[in-house]
């Protein structure tokens, strides 16, 4: 049997921020809005559910979360029900299973569902929780909490040795907050001037309240089927999953892998995989969600994807080069800035943006999108994982 | 005797590498290198990453780093409230390894340049606690 191509053909999210809501609360109104965006898919033909959350045995006290979430929205899954973690990349990691058991014959309409839960009624055990995700044992024990200070040495990294500027990594939270200002979804809906982002109290210099991502809950969801079932379900234009790559190459800890830190040769080495094997280049990306955790991320994935040269993310982003009407827009939807960062959802939300930009149907819509670019970077910066779509297979 | 009093806060109090404690107890910072490959780690690991090979040896940290990056945190996660502010800095050593640890408490942000020569060194904390911290030259 050849490989079945394999197409989005729904998606949806929870209204994310602090949420009096629990994980599985949430993972069932992010389904509901899933549910409703392809109304001819019947629940009873969902024979997957891949579940991306890293902390939900220990924040929301939940381990094998799957198949709780799937009794909470009504599926019982046939041919897998099971939970992934990769950190930030979750559920990219979950379209990325969903996409090879699909094209396998393993599976045939799977829902890669993911989120968090991660405010505790005591804000010390949020913090201390953070530090599952680095290397505690040695990192942590001389007070590295994740990830502010390890983006702050990166940001004073590229800064020293490329001359970017204070004002170059303020240009992307005032992109990604302008953009994010009209989703109803987002943790945070107001656009920031800046000035604002400039004369922000510090949290780690040289980054400030506004270069960082927040602590967000929610929950997202999207429906991946067989390019025949696709047809079935939608008259909307198809969005395919064209190519894919997730690369690691180091450990949790300090061992870096790059000449410097502002070297991302791992993200690099995703970039090339993913290109490939969807058969386009950076030139050919016509919208792009990348992973915003802090606004110096934006800036370095501009170069190591390939839509500018290596130093020159700074201008890159500052001369609108990543805005509408520029090279490639980038964080249509706000991105992590505004969003906020549930990470299982991450993934998923990025890949919902990405859809509604190829059908057309974005809020803030790039012209003619055909080719659409996911990316997250996870942990201590320790995998990158790219996705990308297309409205041809 | 394992990681029970390492660190501010220390995680995990079981690990193979119990002996780096005890030479930090003894005024040494110790990482390993692998007999087989050559592979040299700090962290120290005692099962080789690359090779898989457990043939290690302990070597001390004696050599001058060069110092890449760093960054005051002003905000410390849990349990490191009362530390901050602290400078974090990340070192370059002869020996291909790369170790994170704050600046010693007289090191001010005015003093750091980039590529500045650091050593490591044992450093007691309150409490009977031991870690290890980066010094001047």
């Amino acid at each position: 049997m050849a490989d079945r191509n394999v197409c989005i053909v729904g998606a949806g999210m929870d209204r994310w921020g602090v949420r009096e809501a629990s994980i599985v609360d949430m993972a069932q109104e992010a389904a509901k809005d899933c549910f409703d965006d392809v109304p001819a898919l019947k629940k009873e033909d969902i024979d997957g559910l891949l579940f991306a959350s890293s902390y939900c045995g220990r924040s929301a006290f939940q381990v094998n979360a799957a198949p709780v979430v799937a009794e909470r929205i009504g599926i019982q899954p046939t041919s897998i029900c099971t939970r992934v973690d990769t950190l930030c990349a979750g559920g990219s990691s979950g379209i990325i299973m969903a996409t090879g058991l699909i094209k396998a014959g393993l599976a045939d309409v799977v829902m890669v569902a993911g989120g968090e839960k991660l405010y505790t009624p005591q804000r010390w055990e949020t913090y201390y929780s953070e530090m599952a995700s680095i290397d505690h044992d040695w990192d942590g024990a001389q007070g590295m909490g994740l990830p502010p200070p390890f983006f702050s040495m990166t940001a004073q990294d590229h800064m020293k040795r490329y001359g970017t500027t204070k004002e170059q990594l303020s240009a992307v939270s005032v992109k990604n907050r302008r953009n994010g200002a009209n989703n109803p979804k987002a943790q945070f809906q107001k656009a920031v001037t800046i000035e604002e982002v400039i004369n922000a109290r510090a949290v780690v210099p040289p980054l400030g309240l506004f270069d960082c991502t927040p602590i967000t809950d929610g929950c997202a969801a999207v429906i991946l089927v067989s390019e025949d079932k696709a047809k079935e379900l939608t008259d909307r234009p198809l969005v395919y999953v064209r190519g894919t790559a997730q690369a690691s190459l180091h450990s949790m800890s300090m061992n870096w892998p790059g000449e410097d830190l502002s070297d991302w040769v791992h993200l690099r080495t995703a970039a090339k995989k993913a290109f490939e094997r969807a058969r386009v280049s950076p030139e050919d990306v016509d919208v792009a969600q990348t992973h915003d955790c802090f606004t110096i991320s934006e800036i370095i994935e501009m170069e190591d994807l390939g839509f500018c040269k290596k130093g020159e993310g700074g201008a890159f982003v500052e001369s609108g080069q990543s805005d509408f009407g520029g090279k490639v827009p980038v964080n249509t939807d706000g991105g992590l800035l505004s969003c906020g960062h549930p990470f299982g959802a991450t993934g998923i939300r990025q890949a919902m943006e990405i859809f509604f930009q190829l059908q057309g149907r974005a809020i803030n819509q790039a012209k003619d999108a055909k080719i659409g670019l996911t990316h997250n970077l996870s942990g201590l910066n320790v995998e990158h994982t790219i996705l990308i779509y297309g409205r041809e297979p | 005797m394992g990681f029970e009093n390492f660190g501010t806060v220390s995680f995990t109090a079981e690990a193979k590498v119990a002996d780096f404690i005890t030479q930090l107890e003894a005024g040494k910072v110790m990482a390993t290198r692998c007999r087989k490959c050559g592979g040299s780690y700090f962290p120290p690991k005692v099962d080789c990453p690359k090779c898989l090979s457990s043939d290690v040896e302990w070597f001390e940290v004696k050599s001058q780093g060069k110092l890449t990056s760093y960054t005051v945190v002003n905000y410390g996660p849990s349990g490191f409230e009362n530390d901050a502010p602290y400078i974090l800095a990340l070192a370059k050593f002869d020996d291909g390894i790369q170790i994170l640890a704050r600046l010693s408490r007289g090191i001010t942000e005015k003093d750091i340049k980039i590529g500045m020569n650091l050593t490591v060194h044992p450093v007691k904390l309150a409490d009977n606690r031991i870690a290890y911290e980066f010094i001047k030259g």
